[in-house]
C-alpha cells in the first residue's frame, strides 16, 4: 500500500478533531519554542563574550589586587608594573591603570560634571587594541616626565569640541590644565564601561595630580595591570613567571597571593555563568514541555484509537494490514507532533527577535536550532506515538467490529 | 472444476480451559460452488457467525481445512489474510459499517486503498466507485453522508462497497436484519442481480422468507451442518 495514501488517511483523522488535535500539539510547540530560543540566547551570550574579548584585547592577562584581603588593595604598585617587562620573557606589553575619582572637565566654555579619568602607561592602546585615531598617544618618556597631556575617549571630545580639532586645545581636569594631544577610535559602552567617555592620562600625572596620599596610602598604587602575552602558548608560562616575580616582591607565599592573575578564560566562566542559569532554566522548560507534549500525543493517540475501534476492524476486514493501521497512527501522532514543532520554530524565532529587542539579554538566532527541534519533534511523534499504534495494530477485526 | 469454498472438518474451539471449552464449530464440512447462491440458517448460537467468519478470513480454524478458490487458507498469516480479504471477498454486514464522515463515494472507494495489486489514478478509481453506486441505484446519491441516507440505501452503499474490488464471494452476515420489509426486499433483489451476473453469495438470515431466494439453503446446528431439508422448518 503506497505511503502518501495512508498519509491521507491520517489526515483526515486528525481533520476529525482539529481543536483536540490542536491543543495536543501544544507541549511540543512550547517545547520547541524553548529549544530555539535557548539556543539563541545562548548564541547571542558567546557574542557577547567574544565581544568582550576583543574589548580587552586579545591574550591579555588580568594582574588586580586580591579582594577581600586586608591591606591588598594597596599593595599592588606602579613599580609592580615597571618590573614585569624587566624580567618577565614572551610578553609583547605592559598597561597600568589606574582611576581616581571622576572629575569636572572644562574646555572653551564648556564644562562637563564627574567625567572617569584613567591613568594609563604608552602600552595601552597596544596592549587593550583600542587604537588612537586622531594625533598621538603619549610616550613612556612622555609618561617619566609627568607630561601634562590628554588623550580624549571619541565622545567626550565631541562633546568638548563639536567638529572643531581637539588636538593642541587646552582642557582643566579637575585643577590642572592638559593640553591634548591624541582622540582614541569609537568602541563604545563594553561590559559598563563607556570607554568613549574617558579622559586618558599619563599615570604619572594621576599620580601627582589625583591621588590623595597619607600615612597609608602610597599615592602610586595601581589597580589593575593588564599584560599582554605573545601568544596563547605562552599566557600559562607568563602567569607563573608573574606570580613569582610579584610575589617576591611583595614577600608572600606564592600559594597564597596578595593578588590575583586573571585570563580571559576566567572572565568568560564568570559571564557564562550569568547567561547559564537562566539558559538551564529553558532547557528545562524545553524538556518537561517535550516530554509532557510526548505524552499528551500518546494520550490522545490511545484515545483516538479506542474510538476509532469500529473503524479500525472495518479497514482491516477491507483488507488493510496491520502494518498499514500501525502506519496510519504512527503518521498521525507524526503528523502532530511535526506540526507542532512548526508552531514552535515559528513561535521560537518570533520569540527570539522580541527578547532581542526588548529583553536584557542579546539573541542571535541558531540556523542549526531549526532541524533540530524539527528532529526532536519528529523523534517524540514516532517514540510516543508507537505504543498506540501498536495497539490499533494489534486489533482482532472481529472483536474491533463488534466494538460499540 | 474446484468448488469457490471447499470446508474440511472445521472446529473452532473457544476457551483455554478443558472444563469450559466451546466448540463453535464441531467437525464442519461443506462446499459451495461457483455462482452459488447459498443461504446458512440456524438456531442463535448455532455457529453461523462464527463460520462466516473463518470463510471470510476473519478468523482462522482450530483445525480443519479451508480451501478459497483452490487455495488453503488456514495457515495464512495476518497480512496474507487481509490481502485475501480485499481481493476475493466482499463484505455486507448487518449493521452497514459505513464511516459516517465519508461521503458514499468515498466509504465505497475504501478496499481500493488497501489493494495491493491494481494501481488504478485517483481518477479512475473514483470512476469505478462510481459505476459501483450506479450498479446499486445509487447515482444521486454518491456524495451524501451516511447519515443522509436511509438504511436500505447505506446498505447499498455498503454493497457497492463489497463490489468495488470485485471479489469472486460476497459474504452477508444478516443483511437485512436491520431493515424493514420493503427495503430487505430491495436489498435481496439487488443480491439476485449479483447472482445472476455471476458473482458466489453466502448469505446468514434467520427470516426463511428471506432464505427461500437463494439458491441453497445450508442448516448449521450445535457447530455442524445437518441435512439441509428441515432447517427452514425448525427455526420457524
Ligand atoms: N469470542 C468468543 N468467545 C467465546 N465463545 C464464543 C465467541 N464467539 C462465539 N462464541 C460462542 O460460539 C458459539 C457460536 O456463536 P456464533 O456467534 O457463531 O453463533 P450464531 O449462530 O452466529 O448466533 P446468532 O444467530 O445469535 O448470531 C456460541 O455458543 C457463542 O457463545
Ligand atoms: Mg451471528
Amino acid at each position: 500500500m503506497k505511503f502518501q495514501k495512508i498519509l491521507r488517511i491520517a489526515w483526515e483523522g486528525l481533520m476529525l478533531n482539529k481543536v483536540r488535535s490542536f491543543l495536543t500539539t501544544l507541549g511540543v510547540i512550547i517545547g520547541v519554542a524553548s529549544v530555539i530560543v535557548m539556543m539563541s540566547i545562548s548564541a547571542g551570550a558567546e557574542a557577547a563574550i567574544a565581544e568582550q574579548i576583543n574589548s580587552l584585547g586579545a591574550n591579555l592577562l588580568i594582574v588586580s589586587p586580591m579582594r577581600g584581603v586586608p591591606g591588598a588593595a594597596r599593595t599592588l604598585l606602579y613599580e609592580d608594573a615597571l618590573a614585569i617587562p624587566e624580567q618577565v620573557i614572551g610578553i609583547s606589553g605592559v598597561s597600568a591603570e589606574q582611576a581616581p575619582a571622576p572629575q569636572t572637565v572644562k574646555a572653551s566654555g564648556i564644562t562637563l560634571e564627574s567625567i572617569a579619568i584613567v591613568g594609563t602607561t604608552a602600552d595601552f592602546p597596544a596592549v587593550r587594541d583600542y587604537p588612537v585615531a586622531e594625533g598621538v598617544y603619549f610616550t613612556e618618556q612622555e609618561n617619566d616626565r609627568k607630561l601634562k597631556v590628554a588623550v580624549l575617549g571619541a565622545g567626550l571630545a565631541k562633546d568638548l569640541f563639536g567638529e572643531e580639532s581637539p588636538l593642541g586645545q587646552t582642557i582643566t581636569v579637575g585643577s590642572t590644565k592638559l593640553t591634548v594631544i591624541g582622540v582614541m577610535q569609537t568602541k563604545g559602552v563594553v561590559a559598563d564601561i563607556d570607554y568613549d567617555g574617558r579622559v586618558y592620562l599619563p599615570i604619572s600625572v594621576v599620580f601627582q595630580k589625583y591621588m590623595t596620599t597619607n600615612s597609608v596610602m602610597r599615592a602610586d598604587v595601581v589597580r589593575t595591570i593588564y599584560v599582554k602575552v605573545e601568544s596563547q602558548e605562552k599566557i600559562d608560562s607568563v602567569t607563573t613567571q608573574i606570580t613569582s616575580l610579584l610575589a617576591t616582591r611583595h614577600d608572600v607565599d606564592p600559594a597564597k597571593p596578595d593578588f590575583t592573575i586573571q585570563t580571559q578564560q576566567d572572565i568568560i566562566a564568570t559571564q557564562e555563568a550569568t547567561t547559564a542559569a537562566f539558559r538551564d532554566l529553558l532547557a528545562w522548560v524545553a524538556g518537561v514541555s517535550l516530554l509532557v507534549g510526548g505524552i499528551g500525543i500518546m494520550n490522545i493517540m490511545l484515545v483516538s484509537v479506542t474510538e476509532r475501534t469500529r473503524e479500525i476492524g472495518l479497514r482491516m476486514a477491507l483488507g488493510a494490514r496491520p502494518n498499514d493501521v500501525q502506519t496510519q497512527f504512527l503518521l498521525e501522532a507524526v503528523i502532530l507532533s511535526l506540526v507542532g514543532g512548526l508552531a514552535g520554530v515559528l513561535l521560537g524565532v518570533g520569540g527570539s527577535l522580541l527578547f532581542g529587542a526588548f529583553g536584557e539579554m542579546r539573541t542571535a538566532i541558531v540556523p542549526l536550532s531549526v532541524p533540530l527541534a524539527f528532529g526532536a519533534a519528529a523523534a517524540i511523534g514516532i517514540f510516543f506515538g508507537y505504543y498506540p499504534a501498536t495497539q490499533a495494530a494489534k486489533l482482532d477485526p472481529i472483536v474491533a467490529l463488534r466494538h460499540e | 472444476m474446484n468448488p469457490l469454498i471447499e470446508l474440511q472438518r472445521l472446529t473452532k474451539v473457544y476457551g483455554d480451559d478443558p472444563e469450559a471449552q466451546v466448540f463453535a464449530l464441531n467437525d464442519l464440512s461443506a462446499a459451495i460452488q461457483r455462482g452459488e447462491f447459498a443461504a446458512i440458517m440456524g438456531p442463535s448460537g448455532s455457529g453461523k457467525s462464527t463460520l462466516m467468519n473463518i470463510i471470510g478470513c476473519l478468523d482462522r480454524p482450530t483445525s480443519g481445512s479451508y480451501l478459497l478458490d483452490g487455495r488453503d487458507v488456514s495457515g495464512l498469516d495476518k497480512n496474507e489474510l487481509a490481502d485475501v480479504r480485499n481481493q476475493k471477498i466482499g463484505f455486507v454486514f448487518q449493521s452497514f459499517n459505513l464511516l459516517p464522515r465519508l461521503s458514499a463515494l468515498d466509504n465505497v472507494l475504501l478496499p481500493m486503498l488497501y489493494d495491493i495489486n491494481v494501481d488504478l489514478s485517483a481518477e479512475e478509481q473514483r470512476t469505478r466507485a462510481a459505476e459501483a453506486l450506479t450498479s446499486v441505484g445509487l447515482e444521486n446519491r454518491m456524495h451524501h453522508h451516511p447519515n443522509q441516507l436511509s438504511g436500505g440505501q447505506q446498505q447499498r452503499v455498503a454493497i457497492a462497497r463489497a463490489l468495488i474490488n470485485r471479489p469472486p464471494l460476497i459474504l452477508a452476515d444478516e443483511p437485512t436484519g436491520n431493515l424493514d420489509s420493503k427495503s430487505s426486499v430491495e436489498i435481496i433483489d439487488l443480491l439476485h442481480t449479483l447472482h445472476e451476473s455471476g458473482v458466489t453469495i453466502v448469505m446468514v438470515t434467520h427470516e426463511p422468507g428471506i432464505a427461500q431466494h437463494a439458491g441453497r439453503i445450508i442448516c448449521v446446528r450445535d457447530g455442524q451442518t445437518v441435512d439441509d431439508g428441515h432447517c427452514a422448518e425448525k427455526t420457524l
